[in-house]
């Protein structure tokens, strides 16, 4: 727990952080050449973390962290186990492989810099939900990954289309955000426990819990929105709006990955269970099926890898909740061999693009000789993907198929949807990295070239780890799979899949998956032209149910504001008393709160005349027509209303009280002469008698509840205590004004500045007048020190 | 007393209210003062009219020798009858630039912030 | 205003209104009175002044602005809570001091000069607002 042995993992967290910050700078200074030196952040990083694999992968997790809000039990800590190194070796490598192969993609671009600074403060948040232990800080972090995955999808933000996707990923995977934070919040009611260390200690007391369903249902949706499980994946799709970079890095290896990680994370806890092993499999198949297939109906290879993507993800899902420990290990050696070779394949379509100036493959071909290291590296991505040996595909596939395989009927089922969506996905790998660069050039592409180093430096190096990875599996078992599997899995796990021939039932459905796959890439125009009028005849789909959603959104926000907000004062204010009305005379009606009737006050008859001024000064007011009588009653009903105060003890109200309407009565008359307009009543009766009845009501409910108040017993203590002190401690003999000034003087000074600023006010007012008439024209007071 | 001050703010109130309701300006700047006084009415009433000796110490005393008026709700009002007054001017200003400017006292016609025709916003992206 | 009376009355009249809005801020601590009370009659006595003889007239007797006035007015506020911070009190709390000057004991007190910044804002701000008001009259 210490921060000494730890520190320098806090620099893994930091160093991108650090970088974004730089990156406009740098590549203001150095232009496209600023990927070097930034792509040094992330390699610092992944040298940090793998430093630090040796206690991980012998099974010793790494805690570190701070307090962060202690009141609230919530930290800033994180966690490097086998999962999240694995995690975070794979943010940080492809990471600096993506900082420098955007250098290339991007150069020239004006946004450049911030670009780099985007896909570094993305980087930043991945590596850190990765890590993260307590649960608000892996939530901080889930949505910093949402917001930065909006920001790098818009970048583009001058066409509509890429606004669209933007929006839609962030309504989406924002969406489960929500959700996340609820299933979170939910965990810590139920369990009290706030950290991952914690809860994947005590999984039994949550699944036994009895939220475990609504946890389970919160946590699903947040992984299936985030990692595109059907129907939430129409915004992967679309998300390929943003430049290749992006979905190299984000909609490929990492992001995406983020809801997996999370259902990987948090198996031992939640996993297990019958509702865990049906709604898995059961979305993660589907979404497999969905997304190979409709992957085979693009044209455009990013779209492709796109639904192909999709396709993995649900492939991933299903393995996590098929419930064998093989299954889990087909997972994790899943995850790692497609963020290698999809986030190649990535890269590669973007220098297709580069080279070739065009993505659709109906319009592409033999490009192997103008660009062969970008055919290599396709080649080492396709084979991978298509599970070929030896690549590290072909181990994940292996793998898979050995934890499906069964010969139960869930078993089957499984088995059959992974070899379908294999095979599918074989033949989309190679449709991608063959179709382009073999068969003839067609004349539409002039003068294809070879990227810069800066573009193919990425893709080759993951192609090419790929394949050491697979060749020295054992090592990488023991320092990256197996710690992975066994955080996953809870326990320790052991995985021994090597580059060798067993025969047996995996080796059967591979060559069965090669031999489809091969069939579907031969068919592939007939499939695609199948799969596309099949798309066209179901005609509507999740994606323009997103429209129109966000449509009715805008219609419902529209009307209800329109029914808020007509626009008319009266129509407020009748809104506002109502309430006020009911506010004051439902409670008191229905809790039994009315005043008692009282009888006809005994009053002096000096009394009864100035309450009668007072009042009558009020309904003269009301009816009169004529705008002396209006302001002249104005002035009888305030001094009436003076009188009153003087003869119930309170001589500077009163004087106050005259001064007062003194002086409204004189500026009214001021404004009144100037403002031509009768002052009696325009309603119509129709208008009339609702707003009596509301003026009724309020007038009532008012004095009802004064009466009420009178009625009880009056608490004097606060007045005591002036009337007691006011000599002793102020030294006053005028008991209101000490209270004014020294008492409660902090109150006096808020009402000065107050009047103070209504002056003000009222000077610019009038100056805007005076501005627009005669701007020649200064007051020369008006300039006086 | 405080009997008939509950009833005379009720009379306040309901004035206010209905002069409030009105659509026009002139109109809603007179209940604005009625507000005013019947919000320090209240203020008042609900300190109890118990005593209607000034809250002043006499020459020599430390403390009042009778009951004296309650000076807390005093003091509270005094300072709200001059900003009530500050924002009434205020007001009255508001209305006659708006009135110069727009020609009407009409709040029904004074569709500058809300204009009355309000097309759907845009529903791209 | 046209009434040659009240032309040649106001100024007298509001003199002695000035002087008596003083008189009724500097007893405002012991008997009924104080600033807001003493500024408001101050005010008036400047809105009737403005009526008798223009706004003109009354801005050059001003020597400064209204506002300028109500400004100094609240700072004299501040300043006199802020006098107890150095003292170790509380913003705000009174501070008392009975000097005597030609052998009378003087009251002096930081609420005084409170009241007195009270006293200048609301003459400030209600002069500024009336004489305002006032000016439409040529337009």
């Amino acid at each position: 727990m210490t921060a000494t042995d730890t520190g320098p993992l806090f620099l893994v967290l930091l160093f991108p952080l650090l970088a974004a910050a730089l990156a406009p700078l740098l590549t203001s200074a150095l232009g496209h050449r600023a990927a070097w030196p930034l792509a040094l952040a992330p390699a610092a990083a992944f040298a940090i973390v793998a430093a630090n694999g040796g206690g991980v992968s012998a099974g010793q997790p790494l805690l570190f962290g701070f307090d962060w809000i202690p009141s609230l039990g919530i930290r800033f800590s994180f966690r490097l186990d086998g999962l999240s190194f694995a995690f975070a070796l794979l943010v940080t490598g492809i990471g600096a492989a993506v900082v420098l192969y955007a250098g290339g993609y991007l150069k020239g671009h004006p946004g450049q810099g911030r670009f780099f600074s985007f896909i570094l403060m993305f980087m930043a948040a991945m590596v850190g939900l990765v890590l993260a232990d307590d649960l608000m800080t892996l939530l901080v972090y889930w949505e910093l990954t949402s917001i930065t995955s909006f920001l790098l999808i818009g970048f583009d933000h001058e066409r509509e289309r890429a606004r669209r996707g933007a929006i839609q990923a962030l309504v989406i995977t924002g969406g489960g955000g929500l959700a996340l934070m609820a299933g979170l919040i939910l965990i810590r009611w139920a369990t009290g426990l706030s950290s991952m260390s914690e809860i994947l200690g005590s999984g039994e007391a949550l699944r036994q819990s009895a939220y475990y369903v609504p946890v389970l249902a919160l946590i699903l949706v947040a992984a299936f929105t985030k990692s595109a499980q059907v129907p939430f994946h129409v915004w992967l799709p679309n998300a390929m709006e943003a430049p290749t970079p992006v979905s190299a890095y984000l909609h490929s290896a990492t992001m995406v990955k983020a809801g997996v990680y999370l259902l990987m994370r948090l198996n031992p806890a939640l996993g297990d269970t019958a509702a865990w092993e049906t709604i898995l499999p059961l979305f993660g198949g589907a979404t497999l099926i969905t997304g190979a297939l409709l992957a085979l109906a693009q044209t455009d290879m990013k779209l492709i890898l796109a639904y192909t993507t999709v396709a993995s993800l649900g492939l991933m899902i299903m393995l996590i909740g098929a419930g064998s420990e093989t299954a889990v290990e087909g997972a994790v050696l899943y995850l790692l061999a497609h963020a290698l070779f999809k986030g190649g394949l990535f890269m590669v379509a973007g220098s297709v693009d580069h080279g070739a100036g065009t993505r659709d493959l109906t319009a592409l071909g033999g490009l192997r000789r103008a660009m062969p290291i970008t055919f290599a590296a396709a080649l080492l991505g396709a084979l991978s993907m298509g599970g070929l040996p030896p690549f590290f595909g072909f181990l994940a596939k292996e793998e898979t198929y050995s934890g499906l395989a069964g010969l139960d009927t869930r078993a089957l089922i499984l088995t059959g949807v992974a070899v379908a969506g294999n095979a599918l996905m074989f033949s989309a790998a190679f449709l991608v990295a063959l179709k382009p660069f073999l068969g003839k050039q067609p004349e539409t592409i002039h003068h294809p070239h070879e990227g810069p180093v800066l573009l193919w430096i990425g893709p080759m190096t993951l192609g090419l780890v790929g394949l050491v990875a697979a060749l020295g599996a054992s090592f990488t078992h023991h320092v990256v799979s197996s710690p992975m599997a066994s955080a996953v899995m809870g326990e320790a796990v052991d995985i021994h899949a090597v580059i060798a021939f067993h025969w047996g039932v995996p080796l059967m459905l591979s060559l069965l998956t090669v031999g489809l796959g091969i069939a579907l890439y031969l068919a592939a125009g007939p499939v695609r032209a199948v799969l596309q009028k099949a798309v066209t005849g179901v005609g509507w789909g999740p994606d323009r149910g997103f429209d129109q959603a966000m449509g009715g959104l805008v219609r419902l926000a529209f009307s209800v504001t329109r029914w808020l907000q007509s626009g008319r004062l009266d129509f407020y204010m009748t809104t506002v008393f109502v309430i006020v009305a009911a506010a004051l005379l439902l409670p008191m009606i229905a809790f039994g709160g009315l005043p008692t009737v009282p009888g006809v006050p005994a009053l002096e008859f000096y009394e009864w005349t100035v309450l009668f001024m007072a009042a009558a000064g009020v309904i003269l007011v009301l009816i009169t027509r004529n705008r002396l009588t209006a302001i002249v009653s104005l002035g009888v009903q305030g001094f009436g209303v003076a009188l009153l105060f003087m003869f119930m003890g309170a001589p500077d109200l009163s004087f106050t009280q005259f001064m007062v309407e003194t002086l409204s009565v004189v500026i009214l008359a001021l404004v009144m002469t100037r403002l031509r307009v009768a002052v009696d009543d325009h309603r119509p009766w129709i208008q009339v008698v609702p707003d009596a009845t509301i003026a009724v009501a309020a007038g009532a409910g008012f004095g009802l509840l004064l009466l009420a108040v009178t009625q009880m017993p009056f608490n004097a203590a606060l007045s005591d205590f002036f009337i007691r002190h006011s000599y002793a401690i102020a030294h006053g003999h005028n008991i209101v004004n000490v209270i004014i000034v020294d008492f409660r003087g902090i109150d006096t000074m808020g009402e000065i500045g107050v009047v103070m600023v209504t002056g003000l006010a009222i000077l610019a007012l009038i100056r805007i007048r005076v501005g627009r008439r005669a701007p020649a024209m200064p007051d020369p007071t008006e300039t006086t020190p | 007393m405080e009997v008939a001050l509950s009833a005379l703010v009720a009379l306040f109130f309901g004035a206010a209210v209905y002069l409030l309701l009105s659509k026009h300006i002139i109109r809603m700047l007179l209940g604005m003062v009625f507000l005013g006084n019947a919000v320090n009415l209240l203020i008042f009433t609900t300190g109890r009219v118990a005593s209607v000796a000034p809250p002043v110490i006499p020459e020599g005393a430390t403390v009042p020798p009778d009951a004296v008026a309650n000076p807390l709700p005093q003091a509270l009002i005094l300072t709200a009858i001059v900003i009530s007054f500050s924002f009434f001017a205020f007001l009255l200003v508001l209305a006659y630039r708006a009135y110069q400017d727009i020609g009407t006292d009409d709040t029904d016609k004074m569709r500058l912030a809300e204009p009355e025709e309000r097309g759907l916003p845009p529903l791209g992206y | 205003m046209k009434s040659i009376i009240f032309r040649f009355t106001a100024p007298y009249l509001s003199v002695l209104m000035l002087v008596f809005s003083v008189f009724v801020l500097l007893r405002g601590h012991n008997e009924p009175g104080g600033g807001f009370i003493g500024g408001l009659i101050a005010a008036s006595a400047f809105a009737i002044y403005g009526i008798a003889a223009g706004v003109a007239s009354v801005r050059r007797a001003l020597t400064f602005h209204p506002m300028a006035i109500a400004a100094s007015g609240l700072v004299l506020a501040v300043l006199s809570g802020v006098l107890s911070l150095p003292l170790g009190d509380r913003f705000l709390t009174a501070q008392w001091a009975f000097p005597k000057i030609f052998g009378e004991e003087l009251a002096l007190s930081t609420p005084l000069f409170f009241d007195i910044g009270v006293y200048l804002v609301v003459t400030g701000a209600i002069t500024s607002i009336a004489l305002a008001l006032e000016e439409r009259d040529h337009d």
